[in-house]
């Protein structure tokens, strides 16, 4: 039946610029992500070499402003985000049985669009208007008057398009995790990891919108006068803080629920224990979604709100500890009593637990509104969300990379080469940021280029200069560390670590294309490790073998999002300085029109033209098997 | 073409949701409009943060909204909305051409509204109410203009589906596509009762 319907497959690059297979799309997602990571790492380095010493020149003020500005953005929109996704697309669909996500069109569809928001936002390097009004983007300091270049058009409508990524993923993992799971992955079975993921998904679908809203805004009013930022038209400044921090807020938490996630696995896996109250850790986790959409204000303390919103917003604040105190004391009555493997991953899981429990303290302290006025714009702050975004995520995401690299690539990374990143990152780490603590406290205040001398700033922030170079070098040796592995065979059996507890070790590795030669029947929470203790080699299957259907892959994903990111260009260059023709196709908004027509011409073709797929028959299967 | 097989031969009871992937569609859009649900409170909070920011001498809400036209406007778009539901419910009963006469008035509604819209607009512009007049200019013509632009965009959309279904017929692939654009058009419906409840009705009471 399958073989009347001939599919054209694609091989090479063509093979992964036209991919709907939820395992590559996590690949590229790992590889753009990492990339954005190493470009945002750099401009942190030249950040700090800029501040090891007082009055230093080594750039000069405007273009620390710039690379203040797209650390953070690069950082949080295309280095973090990114990554959580390439986890979450390489594993949640393993994890809950499935052969694929949703809408394997819209995943593609999905980092296509991430990748040209952030290449728009990158090329402002090379057009020389870079983003500088930090990644808040504030007004009026983001408004024409005060950033008359393209700068700030580059942040607006490169956001813009990676959002729209952004939020079509948070969709398609909503819907894979509700509707796809294997018979018998209940809900409260599913994997914590799953868990996390799901959350985040609902807090990106809840909280993009938001963003969109405002830096649609923005743009109207940067692009087309439009007045809503605009004080002299009866704008106001304050309501960009309320949408950017109602975004901005949830934000946070979709950055660090797939680490709690991705921790738990790890700890579980590494203690040899069932994950100490599984059903508190589900339950702290929709609590901290929920609340996390309570507390956007607190960013905004000292705007002026009156004390009755500030005490309000202080008090939801502190709440949120409660359930993350319940997932510390977990984590650590898991690791208790367990045989307790210290592998890389399990090192940073490990470490992760004192290192985020830091920045949760901080965090208390900065929600106590009266104290917040001391610490606001001060270095306290930059070491606050350092230490929960670096000691928490990155860690986080460092820990599930050496956990899950088998599943993903089929080779174990070195286990020597991956501690030893471990301790240079982890010891980098602590030495960045544990000073900034006491600069912010001195009164050092954050987003400032340089500091005079005889402050006592000195020593901690050369010390602060010497962390940020170590974690550099633990980066690098992580860089090298995967260089080195992709030199050997691929030989990860299915549970490379012996111990695997979910779904995703059941299978070979790398997964075949199919996830799952025959849907597997879950018994029970961790369901492997069910199996494993009633005594069997593997999953018990749910069905007979036979033919998998599989979707075809597409260009359109590709050419719909270059058709937005040369839409976002002709927009921002519809006002220019340039002269003849190419003047004219921009302030014709002929640019602008032809990206737009180009992505919803890809939209019509996609309605129109039936993606039938194809099916991989049972002869085929078995053959596979045999060979792998 | 034999991969059709799967497709051809009787219509489920509701083929919307007769495949995973059927399934899969309408909650994905169930969801989608839980985003455009925020989307849109959005700019409603914005546009009443900003409404009384008119500045001097420019008309106010009270002096430019006609309610005739909007009211108008009003009946054509819940009209549409009305036969967006018989057009599914003939898809229901498998009654193709009565489906898809439904979704042709559906779409001639939705361009008669947009064209009281476009109307309005270009009445407004010619009293003074510009989109970089004031505060309020702006935030008035982005949220109405966000609806405007759903609506044009579904009736592309529903247009399409028409000729769609024309070419291929009502099958559990088409069905779920034809579902999916009747949500959305509930939902601009919705949302533009909350525009004339929010812009017009409280605009007009001051």
């Amino acid at each position: 039946m399958a073989h009347a319907h001939p599919v054209k497959r694609y091989t090479g690059l063509m093979d992964w610029l036209t991919t709907v297979d939820h395992k590559k799309i996590g690949i590229l997602y790992l590889i753009a992500g990492g990339f954005f990571f190493l470009i945002g790492g750099f401009e942190a380095l030249l950040i700090r070499i800029q501040l090891w010493k007082p009055l230093n020149n080594f750039v000069s003020a405007d273009t620390y402003n710039e690379l203040l500005t797209m650390h953070g953005t690069t950082m949080i929109f295309l280095a973090a985000m990114p990554i959580i996704f390439a986890l979450m697309n390489a594993i949640v669909p393993l994890q809950i049985g499935a052969r694929d996500v949703a809408f394997p069109f819209v995943n593609a569809l999905g980092f296509w669009t991430f990748l040209f928001g952030g290449l728009l936002l990158n090329v402002s390097w090379i057009a020389g208007a870079v983003p500088d009004a930090g990644w808040t983007s504030y007004l009026p300091l983001a408004d024409p008057t005060y950033s008359p270049g393209k700068g700030v058009d580059f942040y607006v409508l490169g956001l813009q398009i990676a959002g729209i990524g952004t939020l079509v993923g948070g969709i398609n993992f909503l819907v894979t995790i509700i509707n796809m799971r294997a018979p018998g992955m209940s809900f409260m079975r599913m994997p914590m990891f799953t868990w996390s993921a799901f959350i985040t998904s609902a807090l990106i679908l809840f909280a993009f919108p938001a963003l969109t809203v405002g830096l649609v805004a923005l743009m109207f009013d940067r692009l087309f006068s439009a007045n809503f930022f605009n004080v002299s038209g009866g704008g106001n400044t304050v309501l960009w803080e309320h949408i950017f921090w109602i975004f901005g807020h949830p934000e946070v938490y979709i950055l660090i629920l797939p680490a709690f996630g991705i921790i738990s696995e790890v700890i579980s896996t590494f203690s040899r224990k069932r994950l100490f109250g599984y059903s508190s850790m589900v339950f702290a986790t929709v609590l901290i979604g929920f609340l996390g959409f309570m507390v956007w204000a607190h960013h905004m303390f000292t705007v002026g709100l009156g004390p009755v919103a500030n005490a309000l917003f202080s008090i939801a604040t502190m709440l949120i500890a409660v359930p993350t105190g319940i997932k510390i004391f977990n984590w650590i009555f898991t690791m208790w009593g367990g045989s307790i493997r210290f592998t890389a991953a399990n090192l940073f899981a490990v470490g992760f637990v004192p290192t985020f429990v830091m920045g949760g303290v901080t965090g208390v302290m900065l929600a106590a509104a009266p104290a917040d006025f001391q610490y606001h714009d001060s270095y306290f702050v930059v070491a606050h969300f350092h230490y929960v975004i670096v000691g928490g995520l990155v860690l986080g995401l460092f820990s599930g990379l050496h956990y899950w690299w088998p599943k993903i690539f089929g080779r174990m990374l070195s286990e020597g080469l991956g501690k030893l990143t471990f301790w240079t990152f982890y010891i980098g780490f602590h030495l960045t940021f544990f000073v900034q603590h006491f600069l912010g406290l001195l009164g050092m205040p954050r987003r400032v280029y340089t500091y005079l001398d005889g402050l006592g700033f000195n020593s901690m922030n050369l010390i602060s200069t010497i962390g940020a170079f170590l974690m550099g070098i633990g980066t690098i040796i992580f860089i090298i560390n995967i260089i080195v592995t992709a030199a050997k065979p691929k030989t990860a059996s299915n549970d490379p670590w012996e111990d695997g507890r979910t779904l995703e070790w059941s299978i070979p590795s790398p997964a075949p294309e199919y996830n799952f030669l025959q849907t597997p029947l879950v018994r029970g929470y961790d369901a492997l490790w069910k199996e494993k203790m009633d005594g069997n080699t593997g999953m018990s299957p749910a069905e007979p073998i036979g033919p998998i259907h599989m979707p075809s892959g597409s260009i359109l994903p590709f050419i719909m999002s270059f058709g937005l990111f040369v839409a976002g260009f002709g927009f921002m260059y519809a006002n220019n300085e340039w002269t003849g023709f190419v003047k004219e196709i921009f302030a014709s908004h002929a640019v602008a029109g032809l990206g737009l027509g180009i992505t919803l011409t890809c939209m019509i073709i996609r309605s129109l033209k039936d993606d039938h797929g194809f099916h991989i028959e049972p002869e085929e299967l078995t053959k596979k098997e045999v060979k792998e | 073409m034999s991969a059709h097989s799967h497709l051809d031969g009787e219509l489920p009871h509701e083929p919307e949701r007769a495949t995973l992937e059927g399934r899969n569609k309408v909650l994905g859009f169930w969801l989608f409009l839980g985003g455009e649900t925020v989307l849109f409170g959005t700019l409603f909070s914005i546009f009443l943060a900003l409404r009384d920011q008119v500045g001097d001498g420019n008309p106010t809400g009270q002096e430019l909204f006609k309610l005739g036209t909007v009211a108008i406007a009003t009946f054509i778009l819940l009209t549409s909305s009305l036969t967006s539901v018989f057009a599914i419910q003939a898809m229901h009963r498998n009654h193709v051409k009565a489906m898809q006469g439904w979704l042709i008035i559906t779409v001639i509604l939705g361009l008669g509204f947009l064209g009281l819209e476009i109307y309005e607009f270009y009445e407004y512009i010619h009293e003074g109410h510009r989109f970089s007049t004031s505060a309020f200019s702006s935030s008035f013509y982005t949220l109405v203009g966000f609806h405007g632009a759903h609506v044009l965009f579904g009736i592309v959309w529903i247009s399409l589906l028409i000729f769609q279904v024309a070419r291929k017929g009502l099958n559990v692939v088409t069905a779920p596509k034809v579902y999916v654009a009747g949500m959305y058009w509930h939902f601009i419906d919705v949302v533009w009762v909350f525009i004339f409840t929010v812009v017009y009705l409280m605009g007009k009471v001051g």
